[in-house]
């Protein structure tokens, strides 16, 4: 095929610059739109967050410094939500890849209407959030909920549970429905990322006399790193920073069991009027979430197993 | 080479991200007035674009947009569209606890010298008081409700009692028995999940048991023992299997669906509950809700307390920064008018006293089949209705008392502690 | 042998059971709300089949005219909105996404690390802080209400991760092969576009269904930015089921059923791709 126009380097730029050149105008594109974007909210938030800042019209704006922050870190209700949205965080990911995980696994041993699972794993990813969260709290209803009739009528219960007034329960519900919203979404990745898995590895090893487990463990999973990885950190930050189905199934009660910190920055920035504070709150989740990502990459990132 | 790259992409960043921003569009043409309001709040969208239009009709040179969202984002999209340059809205519906916050952040444009007398003697004085701020009018009513006491009468009669009660702790020996025969499991539910339907009903309970929010100074003292009685009354009541234990994560809508299934005596509720309970597609106890005055406390009757509800109306404000302020206002005079007031009489209740009486009151009452029974229910329960406390740090405070009756509710915290460490977020927050 | 192969087919068979059941025990019940009245859904014990089924929930939604409430009527014009938004950011995010991919996976060059860095951080900031600043930048460029704004929005949100995934899939296709494509005299975007892309085909489908459903699914920006039908989305629409005053569960899970199909339906088109990636475009040996 002709057109390698740039087969011999021309005299004046090197290839190392064409490669620069070249990276840049493939990076040029999505740049501008997250950054063009991005850029002046992030950075005029980072600003109001040294800032008093009461939401409002020509409203005074006082400078505290790291005043906001310090509030924050100084509250006992900003590491008690902390603690929660790691708590959250930390099951319902762990969940989400156990399971998706094991169905992604299951799927690719192909058994019998294994594509129906697979097409039918998309349901409840498809399912918008807010009706995700609406059948949820409808299922947990204590009157007249799905989820005591069931239990009911399986014995398990004597009388219907208020299961959304329970202080140590409420959570867990929530946590629930999220897995399961969220869980095909990992099943998905993974079951894809085993699909253009090299089978080679895979038979020699059985030839060699490794048990399906072994050759699950030793072989599939390292290769399955990256797109763990990217399911991993993909739904972490998002975990981390739930809110859509916090403010529907539970509006953060019991008594706080189920406030999580996003919803605390928004209570803080639109009804409570502390734009300040809001702003402080996010760049603390901001960095929060980082480190979460970049501890799961330099964990498990490794570039190019051959 | 490499920097010039960085520094062509930076300067395509910014001219994306900064450059027009200081663009503003030209103005011609007829005024535009940009009005927000609830969605489903009385009157529906579709009667309100056609008061709109009407409105039009008679006035050429204006033109009316209206927006409609779920009470729940109105108050987010009041305080991010007026962040906009321009702002994005000329007047909005405001509800009840919202002004001194409102008018602290500059949004309310005072209104006292544009309201007429007869509006001032025409409409309802308690409806005024949503809207005005230390001698100051800041809005025009528009949707007066109160929380009403509603019972299944015939579960009442089944039980044996042939009158409602008259204060709570009739209420509660009424629904030991109710519970006793099996009519209901749960004879009463309320609204206690985590949000703002929790201080109504506290409300509701506080002023009837002779208690207050705030005293005189403005310190809070619903910490005293009258406050600390009832959230000891609303949990024991939980205790004792009276009221529904799926309160603590019911809002109002919940309440509505709990009653009209015909699970339990007593429900405490907004106007809407009773046309639903009517409403045969919805409800299994279609003819069978009654309204009462709304209970109070032993002690609170013989502190004085005649009645004890909660406000919860709306009111239409004037955005301070619209350019059109006197067409502004003559759209919300339009809307409030007695003319189209009586017209949609049917979805609402006119804000005009003096349309509750004499022949204008039986043709209100004649409006729908549920009138004859909701206009005096009204007309009895909306001068007891109480104000929350009108400072404008009231969400943030709202949200320290939610927490505390939550606490109390479900066992984490005692009452006293919980209502204690409430009222020390307030004082800090006034403090600010 | 023939026992054994049979006797783990039906374990596996089996296993998928459980699965299954966990998949659609919410999704019958919502299905089952959305044909009950309000009436029915409210019934101890629950009725798991109803039994006077009703399609009003879904005629008021498709055949608006007869609606008895409103709300009900904008729930068309909205789903096509969310159709076009949610289409136009995934071929947007695909196309400008997969070569930021490709450069930052395969070319080296002296920022490759901190760009990576800068595009993640982006997403780390929750959006409910940025819709302010968002929202008066917006404002003043005339974007209100108009579809473009979402989109451009979006794009902001899912470029980042739809990025990341490409290249964590660009990353296991074998070098090798894209050195013989090299050889054969492929410029870099040939390569992408003939070797790498075919390959990781899989992991393309799903980024873009992700990509899909994050501005498909996405709430409080369509909320706060769009007010008119203009440009009024699904999830905006559901939550007016449900107003201060007036709750219908049962219209609003007729909506989630019908609010989910163009993305089941979208899933079951590109099935395919899923799977042939491995064979499109390799070359063994």
């Amino acid at each position: 095929m002709a057109g390698n126009s740039r087969s011999l380097p021309t005299p004046r730029l090197s290839l190392r610059q064409q490669d620069a050149r070249i990276a840049w105008l493939l990076l040029v594109p999505s740049l501008v739109v997250i950054l063009g974007v991005t850029l002046w909210p992030i950075i005029s938030t980072f600003f109001l967050s040294f800032f008093i800042a009461p939401t409002g019209l020509n409203q005074v704006r006082t400078f505290v410094g790291l005043g906001n922050y310090l509030e924050m870190l100084q509250s006992r209700i900003f590491w008690e939500t902390i603690g929660r949205t790691l708590y959250f965080t930390v099951v319902s990911v762990g969940l989400e890849l156990i399971l998706g995980l094991a169905i992604a696994q299951l799927i690719h041993s192909h058994p019998w209407g294994w594509q129906f699972l697979r097409f039918c794993l998309i349901i409840p990813w498809a399912v918008p959030t807010i009706v995700n969260g609406a059948m949820w709290r409808w299922i947990y209803s204590a009157d007249f909920g799905a989820l005591n009739g069931l239990l009911m009528q399986l014995g398990l219960i004597k009388h219907y549970v208020p299961w959304l007034t329970l202080p140590y329960m409420a959570m867990n519900l929530v946590i629930l429905a999220d897995v399961w919203h969220m869980m095909p979404f990992v099943a998905l990745i993974l079951q894809a990322a085993l699909a253009t898995l090299p089978e080679e590895l895979d038979e020699a090893a059985a030839v060699d006399g490794a048990n399906a487990f072994q050759r699950f463990w030793q072989i599939r999973l390292p290769l399955l790193r990256p797109a763990i990885l990217v399911a991993l950190i993909a739904r972490t930050v998002d975990a981390f920073r739930v809110f859509d189905i916090v403010y529907i199934i539970t509006s953060s009660g019991p008594a706080n069991k189920t406030l999580t910190i996003t919803y605390l920055t928004y209570l803080n920035s639109f009804p409570w009027g502390k734009q300040g504070t809001g702003a402080a709150l996010s760049f603390l989740i901001s960095i929060f979430t980082i480190i979460m990502a970049f501890t799961y990459i330099r964990f498990l990132y490794r570039p190019e197993e051959t | 080479m490499r920097t010039t790259h960085k520094i062509s992409l930076l300067i395509m960043v910014l001219i994306f991200a900064v450059g027009v921003m200081g663009c503003q569009p030209a103005k011609a043409g007829p005024v535009t007035i940009h009005v927000l309001t609830m969605d489903q709040a009385g009157l529906k969208p579709a009667d309100i674009d056609q008061i709109a239009r009407d409105f039009e009709a008679l006035n050429p040179d204006i033109k009316v947009v209206m927006e409609y969202v779920g009470y729940d984002y109105v108050h987010d999209k009041i305080v991010t569209g007026m962040a906009a340059k321009p702002p994005a809205y000329d007047a909005a519906m405001i509800d009840v606890i919202w002004p001194d916050e409102f008018i602290k952040g500059g949004y309310m444009l005072d209104v006292t010298s544009r309201v007429t007398p007869e509006m001032k003697s025409g409409m309802f004085p308690a409806a005024w008081n949503g809207v005005t701020r230390n001698g100051k009018v800041y809005g025009m009513p528009w949707l007066m409700d109160v929380k009403y006491f509603m019972y299944n009468q015939d579960m009442l009669q089944q039980a044996g009692f042939d009158k409602p009660p008259a204060t709570w702790e009739e209420l509660v020996e009424q629904a030991k028995v109710i519970k006793e025969k099996g009519l209901a499991e749960y004879p009463v539910i309320w609204s206690w999940n985590q949000k703002e339907g929790v201080v109504c009903d506290f409300t509701v309970l506080l002023f009837g048991n002779g208690g207050a929010f705030l005293d005189a100074s403005g310190k809070p003292v619903f910490n005293d023992e009258k406050g600390v009685q009832i959230l000891t009354w609303m949990k024991q009541t939980l205790d004792d299997g009276l009221s529904n234990p799926s309160s603590v994560s019911s809002d109002e809508m919940a309440v509505d669906t709990d009653f009209l299934a015909g699970k339990s005596a007593f429900a405490v509720n907004w106007l809407f509950q009773y046309s639903d309970s009517n409403d045969a597609t919805k409800s299994q106890i279609a003819g069978k809700a009654a309204f009462a005055p709304m209970p109070v406390f032993d002690a609170g009757a013989k502190a004085g307390v005649k009645g004890s509800s909660v406000d919860g109306s709306s009111s239409f404000a004037i955005m301070a920064t619209t350019p059109n302020p006197d067409q502004v206002w003559k759209f919300l005079t339009y809307l409030a008018s007695n003319d189209v007031q009586m017209k949609y009489s049917a979805s609402m209740l006119p804000v005009w006293q003096t349309d509750f009486e004499g022949d204008t009151l039986a043709k209100l009452e004649a409006a729908t089949p549920a009138n004859p029974v909701t206009v005096p229910a009204f007309l009895a329960q909306f001068p007891f209705a109480y104000e929350r406390p009108t400072v404008p740090y009231y969400n943030e405070a709202s949200a320290a008392l939610q927490l505390a009756i939550q606490e109390a509710l479900t066992g984490v915290k005692p009452p006293q502690q919980a209502l204690d460490e409430a009222a020390a977020k307030w004082v800090e927050l006034a403090g600010k | 042998m023939h026992y054994r192969k049979f006797l783990r087919r039906l374990f596996l068979f089996l296993l998928t059971l459980p699965v299954l059941f966990f998949i659609f025990f919410p999704i019958l019940w919502l299905f089952s709300a959305s044909l009950s009245n309000q009436i029915e859904l409210y019934a101890v014990p629950p009725h798991w089949i109803p039994q006077h089924p009703t399609l009003q929930n879904y005629l008021d939604i498709i055949f608006p005219n007869l609606a008895a409430s409103s709300v009900p009527r904008t729930f068309a014009v909205s789903l096509l909105n969310s159709f076009k938004i949610a289409s136009a950011v995934t071929l947007i995010c695909i196309v400008i996404g997969s070569l930021a991919a490709y450069a930052l996976v395969r070319i080296p060059f002296k920022y490759n690390h901190s760009i990576q860095v800068a595009i993640l951080g982006t997403r780390m900031i929750p959006e409910v802080s940025l819709i302010i600043p968002l929202f008066i930048i917006a404002s003043s460029l005339q974007l209100i209400n108009k579809p473009i704004v979402l989109i451009i929005s979006y794009m902001s949100f899912a470029l980042p991760y739809a990025i990341w995934m490409m290249a964590a899939f660009f990353q296991t296709v074998p070098i090798e092969l894209e050195e013989a494509a090299r050889l054969d005299g492929c410029t870099r975007l040939g390569i992408l576009l003939r070797v790498v892309m075919p390959i990781s085909l899989p992991g393309l489908t799903s980024t873009a269904m992700f990509v899909f459903l994050v501005a498909w699914d996405e709430f409080f920006y369509a909320l706060i930015f769009t007010s008119t039908l203009a440009a009024k989305t699904v999830p905006v629409a559901i939550a007016e089921f449900v107003g201060r005053y007036t709750v219908n569960i049962n219209g609003m899970m007729a909506g989630g059923i019908l609010a989910a199909l163009p993305p089941v339906l979208l899933g079951l088109i590109f099935q395919r791709y899923i799977v042939s990636g491995m064979t499109a475009g390799a070359v063994k040996g």
